[in-house]
């Protein structure tokens, strides 16, 4: 059996303070909470208060090429723009990318030892718009990746794996 | 490494178009934290006295709190302070939203504007690249419009804006700086940044805010958090809802409002309708409210949600908070719908809610009573409500004699004559107060009304309740967990407080207690201005999650210095004297503390007397209410007395106050 950890997002409760975000870019800094930035959030509130649009979206996978064409979705009258409920960091969009190195970002669930109760950015949605659940399913727990690999599998993806080798020969050198 | 803050500032001179990035002294922040605080300093050191607030040498600061961005819930305030056209002393108004961090996060703390941009301009601050950049398309928009044009032509949906309307354009006394839900709107703030030909500034930041002891401040954090969900799932009993609970008075998620429409005057502050809240009205208001409220609100990271987005059918959308459903609402003797609906207009030309409906209240009072006549209001509508759009209308463009009332009732009162100055009748330090009108003295509140440095209610009061609870049984409860407190024997103050009898005002709180409780209300508000944490977690609310006892550490924390209560304290009082003797120097006197005339009917000249005596000494101030050598020798402000002697402001003790003349001095008061 495999565990699947679900954030729930009820849209209708958020109201748009983006602790979320805060303590999202807290927790991954290193050495952990040594700093905010909500650029390098794993979640991110695409909201526009005017239209009455509020919407967490976790960031999900990396992918290296844009959709073909794009979706906008009328929900009890409200238009939600292209990609708004869409989690990946994509060329598309800044959305997802450290400001910093460009490298993609991907929500862990806030992975830790000891495991944390739920992600901190549930803990720190005090209106539950976001919420926890975890259940069981069927099939094998996937292996884990860590940062490193997501991100250099994306450079290599950009670059090509010569170049990248080359450079990190380059940079031990220095 | 500067922890919390950025360290530089963004200094911006609009006569000439220059920018620059200026690192600041982290000596200073020792000494006054940030936001307020330093704003004062800059104030102190750049402005002379004898700068008009038009002048292109009066400078606008926008200053993010200390704390701002970082991930103490509730810091997002954005301080702005300025010389005020209407007090002609300091002006300093604080405004949630979302701005405050996106500027730390942009890397800097302050944004200080100097000079006067010889056509219209806007401010594009985008991480390293700093623009001025051309207005004059958005000259004559609304706030909120602006707002979206300017997102709109720098692609940049995510830029924090802050705007002037018509309001700020034309110099308005009361204008307001609009930010989506928040504004700093007291002082007439937005009327200086339109004098320096200033429509907005935009902000957008990228960029890492480090924080000293991460591990220690993330624990504080959570334990703030946790506090705020026991306190919301235990209102206080025995108080007026709205006060019952965290945040600013939440007027957007109640809908009972007997307490302010029964307590509060209608009018221009002027009649008081103890019968006016029933059930029928209560079903009423609460479909108006529930029909035009899409969502409720918060600021950046505060689990509060004190602001509301309002649609009303066939108007624009906009944003609201607090009290300013009510003012116009009340001011019109009108429905909570006349209060939505005039809400968008005003907050669109951006002016301040609590003056505005009060200027219109003052002229149309002004009108029935024969000063001002059909020649003064051409084309005026028949019906109350109809009226207040017109005159709306006209005071943010200055037509006619909305040109007067643009300047407020204490001045507009002066260039009508014939008698208008009698109806000017609830301002302090020229600045339209709360419409409240009580019956006995509360000498605590006589204090604050007197001294507080902004002349405005909200942003002194606060932790100890504003009356006696009925019985002994009540207060015990309520002092049992009461442990924000800087020392038990306010429990005890309050304990013994009843609400007739030997124990009750006007003489208990005796003028010592009296003292001591003010100035602990007012030292947490000037902590606040400096964090940026907002009052409505803090300094605001009875048993807030941030008091005297954890702030030090949240503090000490997040920047790396080390800072205990006594510390904190003096950093407060030192803030709170540099201030006073800011406006000391502009000609605030003695003579200017006081109430409005009729706030109670119940006065004891001589208690008055004493208490304001009293207290000057309580916070080291000669009796004119000017700081004492020693006092701001002992703040570290020997430079502050230095140049108050010079100017002869501070005298040996003897022949002091004889010769001062009362009240700012400007060329305006000659108009008379």
């Amino acid at each position: 059996m495999k565990k699947i950890k679900v954030i729930k997002v009820d849209v209708d409760k958020c109201n748009g303070c983006r602790a979320c975000e805060v303590i999202c870019s807290a927790f991954h800094a290193v050495p952990k909470y040594s700093s905010t930035n909500p650029e390098k959030s794993r979640i991110r509130l695409l909201f526009d208060p005017l239209k009455d649009i509020y919407v967490p979206v976790l960031a999900g996978e990396y992918t290296e090429a844009e959709c073909n064409g794009r979706d906008i979705y009328t929900i009890d009258g409200k238009e939600y723009d292209e990609c708004s409920f869409c989690r990946a960091s994509c060329p598309s969009r800044e959305l997802f990318k450290d400001p910093d190195s460009g490298l993609p970002l991907k929500c862990d669930m806030c992975e830790e030892e000891p495991p944390l109760s739920e992600p901190l950015c549930v803990q720190w949605c005090l209106s539950d718009a976001l919420t926890y659940e975890e259940r069981e399913e069927e099939g094998e727990e996937e292996e884990k990746r860590g940062e490193m690999e997501i991100g250099l599998e994306s450079l290599v993806k950009k670059h090509g794996l010569k170049t990248v080798m080359d450079t990190v020969t380059r940079i031990s050198k220095g | 490494m500067r922890y919390a803050e950025t360290g530089v500032n963004l200094e911006i001179d609009l006569s000439r178009g220059n920018i620059e990035k200026e690192g600041t002294d982290s000596g200073l922040t020792e000494l006054h934290l940030g936001g307020l605080g330093t704003n004062a300093k800059i104030l102190w050191d750049r402005v002379p006295p004898e700068v008009d607030p038009f002048s292109p040498d009066n400078l606008l600061i926008f200053s993010a709190g200390l704390l701002a961005g970082t991930p103490v819930p509730g810091a997002n305030r954005t301080i702005v302070s300025t010389f005020s056209p209407q007090t002609l002393l300091m002006a300093y108004s604080v405004m949630g939203g979302f701005w405050a961090p996106e500027l730390k996060h942009a890397g800097y703390d302050k944004v200080i504007i100097r000079g006067r941009s010889p056509s219209p301009v806007y401010l594009w601050i985008n991480n390293d690249k700093v623009e001025i950049r051309d207005a004059s398309h958005l000259q004559g928009k609304g706030s909120l419009e602006t707002a979206e044009l300017i997102r709109q032509e720098l692609k940049e949906p995510k830029a924090q804006v802050a705007a002037i309307g018509l309001a700020g354009e034309n110099r308005v006394y009361f204008a307001s700086i609009e930010q989506g839900r928040s504004s700093a709107s007291r002082g007439g703030i937005g009327a200086v940044m339109g004098d320096k030909g200033l429509k907005a500034i935009a902000v957008r930041g990228k960029k890492d805010i480090n924080i000293a002891r991460p591990a220690e401040l993330f624990e504080l954090c959570n334990e703030v958090l946790k506090y705020i969900e026991v306190r919301e799932e235990n209102p206080i009993p025995g108080v007026m809802p709205i006060l019952a609970g965290l945040g600013s008075p939440q007027e957007m998620k109640l809908f009972d409002e007997k307490w302010h429409t029964t307590s509060f005057m209608w009018g221009n502050a002027r009649t008081r309708r103890k019968d006016f809240w029933n059930e029928e009205i209560e079903k009423k208001w609460r479909e108006t409210q529930e029909n035009v409220r899409t969502r409720l609100i918060s600021c950046y990271n505060c689990p509060m949600k004190c602001g509301a987005i309002i649609s009303v059918p066939r108007i624009s959308t906009y944003m609201m908070k607090c009290y300013s459903k009510l003012t116009y609402t009340m001011a019109a003797y009108s429905d909570l719908d006349f209060g939505f609906r005039i809400a968008q207009r005003a907050t669109d030309y951006g002016v301040d809610g609590f003056s505005t409906p009060q200027v219109m209240a003052f002229a149309l009072e002004l009108y029935e009573a024969g000063i001002l006549t059909d020649q003064d209001m051409p084309g005026m509508p028949s019906d109350t409500e109809g009226r207040f759009f017109y005159l709306l209308d006209r005071i943010v463009r200055r037509e006619g004699i909305g040109d007067v009332l643009a300047n407020g009732t204490y001045w507009a009162a002066r260039q009508i004559g014939k008698g208008a100055e009698e109806y000017a009748h609830n301002n302090i330090k020229k600045h339209e107060q709360l419409p409240l009108k009580l019956g006995m003295l509360n000498p605590v509140y006589y204090l604050m009304y007197c001294t507080g440095e902004k002349a405005n209610i909200t942003q002194i009061e606060g932790q100890f309740p504003q009356e006696p609870f009925p019985t002994r049984e009540e207060r015990e409860e309520f002092v049992k967990d009461w442990f924000q407190v800087p020392d038990e024997k306010f429990k005890q103050y309050f304990l013994d407080w009843d609400p007739r009898g030997e124990h009750s005002n006007p003489y208990y709180p005796t003028v010592q207690m009296s003292c001591e409780i003010v100035d602990w209300m007012e030292m947490m508000h000037y902590i606040d201005d400096a964090t940026g944490i907002c009052a409505g977690l803090s300094s605001f609310p009875l048993k807030p999650p941030y008091h005297i006892h954890n702030l030090p550490r949240v503090i000490s924390s997040a920047t790396g210095m080390d800072i205990d209560e006594a510390g904190l304290s003096e950093i407060a009082k030192r803030n709170r004297t540099l201030i006073r003797a800011i406006n000391v120097r502009r000609g605030l006197r003695r003579i200017d503390e006081k109430p409005p005339e009729d706030h109670w009917k119940k006065r004891f000249p001589e208690l008055e007397a004493n208490l304001l005596d009293e207290y000057y000494k309580f916070k080291g101030w000669n009796k004119e209410g000017i700081p004492t050598k020693q006092t701001l020798h002992e703040l570290g402000l020997d430079y502050v007395s230095e140049d108050l002697e010079q100017r002869e402001i501070l005298k040996d003790e003897k022949s002091q106050g004889k010769k001062d003349q009362p009240g700012p001095k400007t060329k305006r008061d000659s108009k008379k």
